[in-house]
């Protein structure tokens, strides 16, 4: 960084240098490094929890730890269970939310008129996006589990889960939509085609990369949530693999709750090597999300 | 958006079409009212919600007084003496709010200063995605870092602080919430027009005046709407305080006491055997309630600031 970038520099060019230029200057510097200082406060934050989580957990990470079941002794105990629970979970979370989701986003880019309904559906989908998750815990607790009946099961989990995420990905899906260029809508139009049509055929194909995107981004966060599936009831302690939508379950995040609350250490140490197995999994979806955009944004370019 | 009428080409071609054009227009119609109905979705989820809430919210205060539930200074309705104030609570829930904002505001605020103002191409390229990580992180996981980690590092600083404080809470939830407020800071910065800042530098204002008397005034409107959502973001999180910030509702700003906040205290009624249709499971939803309409508010005012307040430039 020059003295230039931290000013007075006009002045300078003149000859005159006056203490209080050099005040104004020393001042910027000290403004600069005081900036670079707070966004390496985040960094350093990041490496010093890696760190913490890998010294811990890396020498717990067997292959027996993959397979085998929660235990009251901690050098037996694994993540088969939840681990199986965290794949039903994405799997049928996506299977719900992507539909709804993306029928939602093309309704409102393509369909909605501009009226007051509309509009109300839209701020709706922005203040659904700031309530916290543990208030869809508790919607899922009294509409799925009690009023429905569904129980403390995989489907309710994966409902609750699937309106967590919902207006996460209709707000993706509806960016992705919107930069659609309407060029190819009003060419579509002129042959002839039905809204659906022009939808199906031009808009969605073109919108996909940025609908996928989001969808797996939101997906990665439906993965970590906690609270609303402790909220449903989600067990912790399970000695099966689900097998049907009515099983019980639970998932790497609930597991890693209970050994994080228990006070040995040893327990400590699982917890953390269950936490680097959660985070390679997020990290493996994050790539992917990050794959298939630069792949489409080539294939649309080339 | 296109308004498109529907069927355009074929008016002209005659009775072998139309039974053709019925079709297509039944078919057209089912989708639109297909896709409607997934827009609808949304707006039941937040009927749903407030009805939940609503109802036994209702249910909760035909046993308990509003009075008592808002100034009662005890909240203890899983001991067999019963209070039912949220004073407790609710003071956990600001004590950690507060502390995690006198990180993320600051830091985040400067992040986003340097993101915009001073980071070239490349530096900014690798620094915002490694934040954004920050923000993808598990909760848990940072309950998991602010016990093993935060906690122990505090004691060794201050020697009174208890295992489960609200200090060591408050810590990762700021550093949580940091590329909330820097990414939403760095958008209303960046948004302020060049020309503003040439005309300052034309004048002689070094890069720190600026920044920090042209362009942070011209974006306040923004920087002060991600403060806000921060701040409700902290109020509404939920296992990093469960875990870190213990479970003992406590009336106190000594950060390095236990405490619980709202959230915290939900989980803890859903982790027991709490029957339902209890006094015990129903104040699950009065403070869900209370939660709900707090975090609510922060947000239509954090969307207002951003509306009413913004600055037009051109």
């Amino acid at each position: 960084m020059s003295g230039r970038e931290h000013g007075a520099a006009g002045v300078r060019a003149l000859g005159v240098d006056s203490a209080r230029d050099r005040r104004r200057r020393r001042a910027g510097v000290a403004f600069w490094a005081m900036c670079l200082g707070a966004t390496m406060v985040g960094v350093v934050a990041l490496l010093v929890l890696l760190t913490d989580v890998l010294m811990d957990g890396l020498g717990q990470i067997r292959p027996e730890f993959f397979n085998s079941y929660a235990s009251r002794f901690p050098e037996r105990a694994g993540i088969k269970a939840p681990l199986y629970g965290t794949f039903w979970i994405l799997g049928l979370t996506a299977l719900i939310s992507f539909p709804i989701s993306v029928g939602a986003a093309i309704y409102l880019e393509e369909y909605a008129p501009k009226n007051l309904f509309t509009r109300i559906i839209q701020v709706n989908i922005a203040n659904l996006a700031g309530v916290p998750s543990i208030v869809y815990g508790i919607l899922g607790l009294a509409v799925f589990v009690r009023w429905l009946g569904l129980e403390r099961s995989l489907i309710s989990g994966a409902l609750t889960l699937s309106i967590l995420i919902l207006p996460v990905i209709i707000m993706a899906s509806q960016e992705a939509i919107r930069a659609v260029p309407d060029s190819i809508r009003q060419a579509a139009y002129g042959l002839g085609a039905t809204r659906w049509q022009v939808t199906r055929h031009q808009v969605l194909p073109m919108a996909m990369p940025g609908i996928l995107t989001g969808t797996i981004l939101a997906l990665s966060r439906a993965v970590g949530e906690t609270a609303p599936l402790i909220m449903i009831g989600a067990l912790t302690f399970i000695a099966f693999t689900p097998e049907g939508l009515m099983d019980q379950f639970t998932v790497l995040p609930i597991q890693i709750y209970n050994w994080v609350s228990r006070p040995q250490d040893e327990f400590r140490q699982i917890a953390a090597a269950a936490i680097i197995v959660l985070l390679a999994l997020l990290l493996t979806m994050n790539a992917a999300a990050i794959l298939l955009r630069n792949r489409y944004s080539r294939m649309r370019a080339g | 958006m296109v308004s498109a009428p529907e069927a355009t080409g074929n008016q002209l071609a005659g009775p072998l079409a139309s039974s053709r054009r019925r079709s297509r227009r039944i078919r057209e119609g089912a989708i639109g009212t297909l896709l409607f109905l997934c827009a609808l979705v949304s707006t039941l989820v937040t009927v749903g919600i407030v009805v939940v809430l609503v109802k036994e919210t209702v249910g909760f205060f035909q046993e308990v007084s509003i009075a008592e539930f808002l100034t009662e200074t005890r909240w203890t309705p899983l001991f067999s003496e019963k209070h039912f104030g949220i004073l407790p609570l609710m003071a956990g829930s600001l004590l950690v709010a507060l502390g995690s904002a006198l990180i993320s505001l600051p830091v985040g605020l400067l992040t986003a200063i340097y993101l915009s103002e001073y980071a070239r191409g490349r530096t900014r390229a690798i620094l915002k995605p490694v934040l954004e990580i920050l923000a993808g992180i598990p909760t848990v996981v940072y309950g998991y870092f602010a016990l093993t980690f935060v906690t122990p590092a505090l004691r060794l600083v201050f020697p009174t602080t208890e295992i489960y404080n609200a200090a060591a809470a408050s810590i990762v939830v700021g550093i949580m919430i940091i590329p909330t407020v820097a990414s939403l800071s760095e958008d209303a910065l960046r948004a302020v027009p060049l020309s503003l800042r040439q005309g300052a530098y034309g004048l002689g204002a070094t890069k720190l005046e600026v920044s920090t008397r042209v362009v942070v005034p011209a974006a306040l409107s923004g920087i002060i709407a991600s403060f806000i959502l921060a701040i409700s973001r902290a109020i509404g999180e939920t296992m990093a305080v469960t875990i870190a910030a213990g479970n003992m509702p406590n009336l106190t700003a000594n950060p390095l006491e236990a405490i619980q906040t709202m959230t915290a205290y939900i989980v803890s009624v859903s982790l027991g055997d709490t029957p339902f249709g209890t006094i015990e499971y129903k104040t699950i939803f009065a403070v869900g309630f209370t939660l709900f309409m707090l975090t609510l508010a922060m947000n239509v005012v954090s969307q207002v600031v951003l509306e009413r307040f913004r600055e037009q430039y051109e």
